[in-house]
């Protein structure tokens, strides 16, 4: 069974490689060959022509476009994400301190949303069909629509102008602690927060919902089990597997909506450094970020699917 | 038996304690479970109507009727575990003398944790997915506060005779078979050593010996302790073996009650005599003339009602049964709710004579409901012309005498070398290991097996629909056809054709009747224009469908009805061979003889060949001319029908055989793998060294031949009679 | 041929709205169910006065939202404009009403487009199955393995931000999602049997995939198309928002906000907050209609 299992989990490796080679060569395509001649779009379209030539020399953009993916690859193998257009410098150390910030704030997040929209879909469900239920269901999925910005505007004018209880700017001054970093990340995570809730929450109380009419449940009833015992012994664990997976694909959506609200929040993430990056057609930042966003996106679904195979032992046979 | 004296008179004197609540005096009545009355509702949906009955201490009773009759919503009524949405409307229950709807939650917590069990349908989905079998069964002693709940669980596992139990009790429910994951829920059911054990469809979706398994464990359980069982099935017979006492309902209402030899040889109410005389009885073929069958089709839930259920569909009603609602008309410990139940005796034999009787389920020209319309007594003559009723005893196409057609017609379809095997995970899988066979024209071939058994991939070879391994071949009249079905020329294609189990899955909801019947025969047969339209109508014609139905999409029929038209689109091309994947088993038993009468009828107009796909002996009984045995892919008999199921016959022949008589063969159990004859590890008269070395031979050619190494003096036989009784 | 085929798409396309054809009889029953739920009808009030917004707009705005007016510039709300002004005098309630057309125009077509193509791509993978189904569905998790932002921005860089691009490239991301659902539809259709009964009758693969498969998920697709439309108006606003999506003067609402947020601490939110309301009301109001929707449907 253990075999069987790390069996599984090297395949889910294998696949995960291959998703991100063919990533690669999307994030290339769109990073190099889509914008036909980089010279001429950074230099613009009144440049002078010998101008464009030298610049794309200089950069390496003038080679066939296989042996610029060759070559692009080859570096990165190497830990080499390649230099910098706007900063003349090596893209890796700007990518690494944007993703520790990036992490901070994602991990706010997470920490904020899993429990409260966990324990939100749980208790509807244990209302089913009660106000309880239809107050989290349609106000959760009302809030998952609305954009990070518009959501971070209102919370801003509320709760930092209006009540003035939270820090406005994700920033701290120099040296300050890990608790008052951690008070000036809440309001830059709470739009986040907002978008992922409805979302997970429905999972979980589908989820949660399936798992108290299923057949189980009676049974478990019918043994005489005192009610606490049947939904924390049978119902959560299997009602709670769905979620794992549907939070790891969430990651997508969190770090999407982490461009907009590091904007919005001026805070230096990996996201504003995409943005900054895609303003100042800074390629090479541009194909490393985006690259770290879908490298970070994979490894949480590996993550995710490793944590299912572990608790349900359904799955360690036929892993996909 | 000793309870039925009381049996007249008990359900009053309760329904009368219960109106004074006084339950306590219940106590002094030994009666496990006592149903008053009882109603019982899915939000405005009635399910249930009044139903009064009582199982004794000790006493086995058996609960009948066919989908959607309430069957499922009593037994969790009883134990006070409806599911969301349901409520009782009316009267009461009590188990071992206490009224449920008194007691407190934890009362009724007491009550499930010590005197009362239930095991249902599906046991995959009564076990948790995510828990160990152990740590399941311990749960059920730890909550009676038993000290040693983890041994007194393998003990218990032992008792319900799972092979290896403390490898059982590590063990995830989905690493085990339905026959032992349902042993499992029993051994839950038994751990508190319960007064009431409920058993709601406990062998459904099992095979059939492995049912018989499952049922001798039960019946030598609740011997062994005393304990009174609700047994609940839609099989008649099964109950009637298992049961002292039987109840049928019908449409939420407890039609018939009685000692369960009474209910099938004596029945009082018609619905009970019309039910019992429309199973096919193993005996019966359809060279005997049609099957009974019963008028109209079951109301659906909700629907309204007359004041007697079964009015609506009965040869006997009278204006009476619209307006009155019928009362209990109690002889002895015997009841039917049935105006003329005191003047109704009908032994089914009696029964079977009247060809005026044979009705087709959508009789009348009321169209499929005939709800409300009330068919007279004497409406026989005003029947469209019934198929069956008229079929001479004798004009079976292929002749009385079975024995002789076997080599007498020509092959249409034959089978050489077919197989095919599946990449598995842990290596190829063998579906189908090489057969060899003949289907001759206008002939049946019954095709019996239990799940895994390869039956489906064949059928789905012989269409083309799967492609069997390289060296297999399906021949249409001698010449090799395709492999897939693009490889088919249309011929071909036209030549065989198939009817699925599932209506639902097998006709396009978003279509309507006249379009799914069309598409065929313009494709098939090449109509256009007028002559399609009245093809199409000829066609509905033909398997008694009006113009109402053309009209309409299938999710608006009956499953008789949705059958019926997915016959028509099978027949529609002038097919040569049809494939019947086990057409009645999605259908109730009511319906079910109508649909084996049309079969019967539609072959001998069109001298079509069947190959009739089922696990149901007494169904294959009636339609096959030869049946061929399947076991694990492989074949292990072929032969004429009556030489197969009257031996002398293969080992596991006379398993099955032996199963749906209700008997068990010694060391029959599930399918396991092993040895050179596919059946070694499960056979009685196995020869070690030879059987699990040598594979037995068969002569495909041969009139009826075995694939055992036994000699043919030596193989079982069962002696000719009812295979059900 | 290729005429040949394209007839053919359009013979499908029509086939919808025949009179043969269940689906409107089948609308005609749902209307009547939807009219029941308070949350639909609260739904489609809004989204109906954002649609009369951006049909009439020029009709209904009190001042040009565009005329600049540098006497009045960042007024509070007054009752010459009732939602104030902005940073160059012009009137923000006529901006917010204006503002509801650019979004209406390419999130629609942009989930149109995506619909079309999606459930072309999933009816395909989902039917043929074996290698095609593999090397596509391959490419869709790759697609998804990107936040939807992350590739407009990619691809808008590269061909420039403008209504059309936005539109394209919504479309092209959405594309994917929609093939997803679509391909777990036909899949669990392929395993109901009236498909081998249609192929035993020599039914063509694009019949049974547009005839007989594709009336059987309509619900599903239709479903899934109004929680695109919500997610839609969500990317093209975040786009505008971070200066990739429509482009100024127009009056767009994520726009809108780009431009005036850095106002919010120094006091001024009417700049922004209006936009903010009208953004947040016209999703929310598209999910509970799409949410109606999905609870009938099912």
């Amino acid at each position: 069974m253990r075999a069987a299992t790390l069996h599984a989990i090297g395949q889910r490796g294998a696949l995960s490689a291959l998703t991100l080679a063919l990533l690669s060569m999307v994030v290339f395509a769109g990073g190099q060959v889509l914008p036909g001649d980089v010279g001429r779009s950074i230099l613009g379209p009144l440049a002078d022509a010998r101008a464009v030539a030298v610049l794309n020399h200089q950069l390496g953009t003038d080679a066939p476009p296989l042996l610029m993916y060759a070559r692009w690859v080859g570096h990165l193998l190497r830990g080499d994400m390649g230099m910098s257009y706007a900063y003349r410098s090596p893209v890796a150390p700007f990518i690494l301190h944007a993703l520790g910030k990036s992490l901070a704030l994602a991990g706010m997040t997470l920490a904020i949303v899993i429990p409260l929209s966990i324990g939100a879909g749980v208790w509807a469900a244990l209302h089913h069909g009660r106000w309880q239920d239809r107050l989290v269901s349609l106000g959760g999925l009302s809030l998952t629509v609305v954009p990070e910005f518009v959501s971070g505007i209102l919370l801003v004018l509320v709760f930092g102008v209006w009540l003035r209880v939270l820090p406005t700017s994700a920033n701290t001054r120099a040296g300050a602690g890990m608790w008052q970093e951690a008070r000036h990340l809440i309001l830059p995570a709470l739009p986040l927060v907002l978008v992922l809730f409805g979302y997970i929450s429905r999972i979980a109380r589908a989820g949660m919902v399936d798992a108290l009419e299923a057949d189980y449940t009676r049974t478990a009833m019918l043994k005489g089990l005192p009610r606490r015992m049947v939904i924390w012994r049978h119902v959560l664990r299997n009602a709670l597997l769905p979620t794992i997976t549907v939070i790891a694909a969430q990651t997508s959506y969190l770090l999407g909506g982490l461009v907009v609200v590091e904007t919005l929040f001026r805070y230096q993430g990996i996201g504003s450094l995409i943005l900054t990056a895609a303003r100042g057609k800074d390629y090479p930042m541009l194909e490393a970020g985006i690259l770290t966003v879908g490298t970070a996106y994979i490894l949480s679904a590996v993550l995710a699917d490793v944590l299912v195979g572990l608790l349900d032992p359904r799955s360690q046979a036929g892993a996909r | 038996m000793s309870f039925q004296h009381s049996a007249t008179a008990r359900p009053k004197a309760f329904c009368f304690f219960f109106s004074k609540k006084k339950t306590f005096f219940l106590a002094s009545f030994v009666t496990a479970l006592t149903l008053c009355n009882l109603s019982v509702a899915y939000g405005r949906v009635p399910i249930l109507r009044g139903v009064s009955f009582d199982v004794a201490a000790g006493e086995c009773f058996g609960l009948v009727g066919e989908s959607g009759c309430g069957k499922s919503t009593a037994a969790l009524a009883a134990l006070r575990a409806l599911p969301r949405g349901g409520r009782i409307t009316g009267g009461g229950v009590s188990i071992a003398g206490r009224d449920l709807a008194a007691l407190s939650a934890s009362g009724l917590r007491r009550l499930w944790a010590r005197d009362v069990s239930m095991v249902y349908q599906d046991p995959s989905r009564a076990l948790n997915p995510t828990l160990t079998v152990g740590a399941q069964v311990a749960e059920a002693f730890a909550v009676l506060g038993v000290a040693d709940a983890v041994a007194r669980a393998e003990a218990m596992l032992g008792t319900v005779q799972i092979p290896r139990p403390a490898r059982a009790m590590a063990a995830y429910p989905h690493q085990l078979s339905g026959g032992t994951q349902q042993r499992v829920v029993i051994a839950m059911a038994l751990a508190k050593d319960p007064k009431l054990l409920v058993l709601d469809e406990p062998t459904t979706g099992l095979d059939a010996t492995v049912e018989a398994g499952i049922l001798d464990l039960v019946d030598a359980l609740r011997r062994g302790r005393g304990t009174s069982v609700l047994l609940i099935s839609h099989n008649l017979r099964m109950v009637a073996r298992m049961c002292d006492r039987i109840g049928v309902l019908y449409a939420g209402s407890l039609v018939e009650l009685g000692a369960a030899s009474d209910i099938l040889r004596a029945p009082r109410h018609p619905y009970t005599a019309r039910l019992v005389a429309c199973l096919p009885d193993g005996v019966r073929r359809k060279q005997d003339g049609a099957l009974q069958t019963i008028a109209g089709q079951l109301p659906a839930p909700g629907a309204a009602m007359p004041a007697c259920v079964f009015a609506p569909r009965c040869d006997r009603a009278e204006a009476v049964c619209l307006t009155t609602a019928p009362p209990e008309a109690w002889e002895g410990g015997h009841m039917a709710r049935c105006h003329f139940a005191p003047s109704f005796s009908a032994a089914p034999d009696a029964l079977r004579e009247d060809p005026g009787a044979a009705m087709p389920e959508n009789a009348g020209a009321a169209g499929p409901e005939n709800a409300g319309a009330v068919v007279p007594k004497d409406a026989g003559g005003a029947m469209p012309e019934n198929a069956g009723a008229a079929m001479p005893k004798d004009a079976g196409a292929a002749g009385p005498d079975s024995l002789d057609v076997a080599t007498a017609g020509r092959p249409v379809l034959q089978a050489v070398g077919l197989a095919k095997t599946y990449a598995g995970s842990g290596g190829p899988v063998r579906a189908v290991s090489a057969l060899d066979f003949s289907l001759y024209a206008g002939q049946t071939l019954g095709l019996v097996g239990e799940s895994g058994s390869g039956k489906t991939t064949l059928a789905r070879m012989l269409l083309g629909l799967t492609a069997p391994d390289a060296g297999g071949e399906v021949l249409l009249d001698g010449k090799a056809m395709g492999a897939r079905l693009a490889d088919r020329s249309r011929a071909e294609r036209q030549a065989v054709q198939i009817i699925f189990q599932n209506p639902d899955s097998a006709l396009n909801r978003a279509h309507r009747v006249r379009r799914i019947l069309a598409r065929p025969l313009a494709h098939l047969a090449g109509l256009r224009g007028r002559a399609l339209g009245e093809a199409v109508a000829a066609l509905a014609r033909g398997v008694r469908l009006g113009e109402a139905q053309l009209a309409m999409r299938p999710r608006a029929l009956s499953g008789g009805l949705k059958q019926r038209v997915a016959i028509a689109r099978a027949f529609a091309g002038k097919p040569r061979v049809v494939i019947c994947d086990e057409p009645t088993s999605a259908l109730d038993v009511s319906v079910q003889a109508a649909i084996l009468n049309l079969l019967a009828g539609l072959q001998r107009r069109e001298g079509v060949a069947y190959v009739f796909i089922s696990h149901d002996l007494a169904v294959v009984r009636y339609l096959a001319d030869r049946i061929a045995v399947m076991y694990l892919g492989q074949m292990v008999e072929i032969g004429p029908a009556d030489a197969v199921l009257a031996g002398p016959h293969h080992p596991y022949t006379a398993a099955l055989v032996a199963a749906a008589r209700g008997q068990r063969e010694e060391r029959v159990g599930e399918p396991v793998t092993g040895g050179a004859c596919v059946f070694f590890a499960n056979c009685p008269w196995r020869i070690e060294g030879l059987c699990n070395v040598v594979l037995p031979p068969f002569d495909a050619g041969a009139v009826h031949a075995v694939r055992c190494h036994l000699a043919i003096e030596n193989l079982p036989k069962t002696e000719k009679k009812g295979l059900l009784f | 041929m290729v005429l040949q085929r394209a007839l053919k798409g359009t013979k499908v396309f029509w086939f919808f709205f025949s009179k043969k054809n269940c689906l409107l009889a089948f609308l005609m029953s749902v209307v009547r169910r939807l009219l029941a739920s308070p949350g639909f009808l609260a739904g489609s009030a809004i989204v109906l006065f954002w649609v009369v917004c951006a049909v009439f707009g020029p009709w209904l705005e009190p001042q040009s939202p565009y005329a600049d007016d540098l006497i009045n510039t960042l007024s509070p709300p007054t009752a010459a404009h009732w939602f104030g002004t902005d940073q160059i005098g012009r009137d923000i309630f006529s901006r917010i009403i204006a503002g509801a057309r650019p979004i209406l125009s390419v999130a629609p077509a942009a989930t149109l487009l995506a619909t079309v193509c999606g459930t072309a791509l999933g009816l395909l993978t989902g039917y043929a199955g074996g290698w095609v189904d593999r090397v596509l569905s391959r490419l869709i998790e790759v697609i998804l393995a990107l936040p939807l932002i992350v590739v407009a921005l990619l691809v808008l860089v590269a061909l420039g931000p403008s209504s059309l691009n936005v539109t394209v490239v919504i479309a092209l991301v959405f594309t994917p999602i929609i093939a997803r659902t679509v391909r777990s539809a036909v899949i669990a259709e392929c395993k109901l049997d009236y498909v081998p009964a249609a192929q035993l009758r020599d039914e063509g693969a694009l019949h049974i995939m547009f005839r007989e498969i594709l009336p059987n998920i309509t619900p599903p697709i239709l479903v899934e198309v109004t929680v695109r439309l919500g997610y839609a108006i969500f990317t093209v606003a975040s786009l505008s928002f971070l200066g990739f999506g429509i482009q100024p003067p127009s009056p767009d609402w994520g726009l809108t906000i780009a431009e005036n947020y850095g106002l919010i601490v120094g006091g001024y939110g009417w700049t922004v907050g209006f936009a903010a309301v009208a953004t947040a009301s016209l999703v929310v109001g598209v999910n509970l209609l799409a949410e109606g929707l999905q609870e009938v449907l099912r």
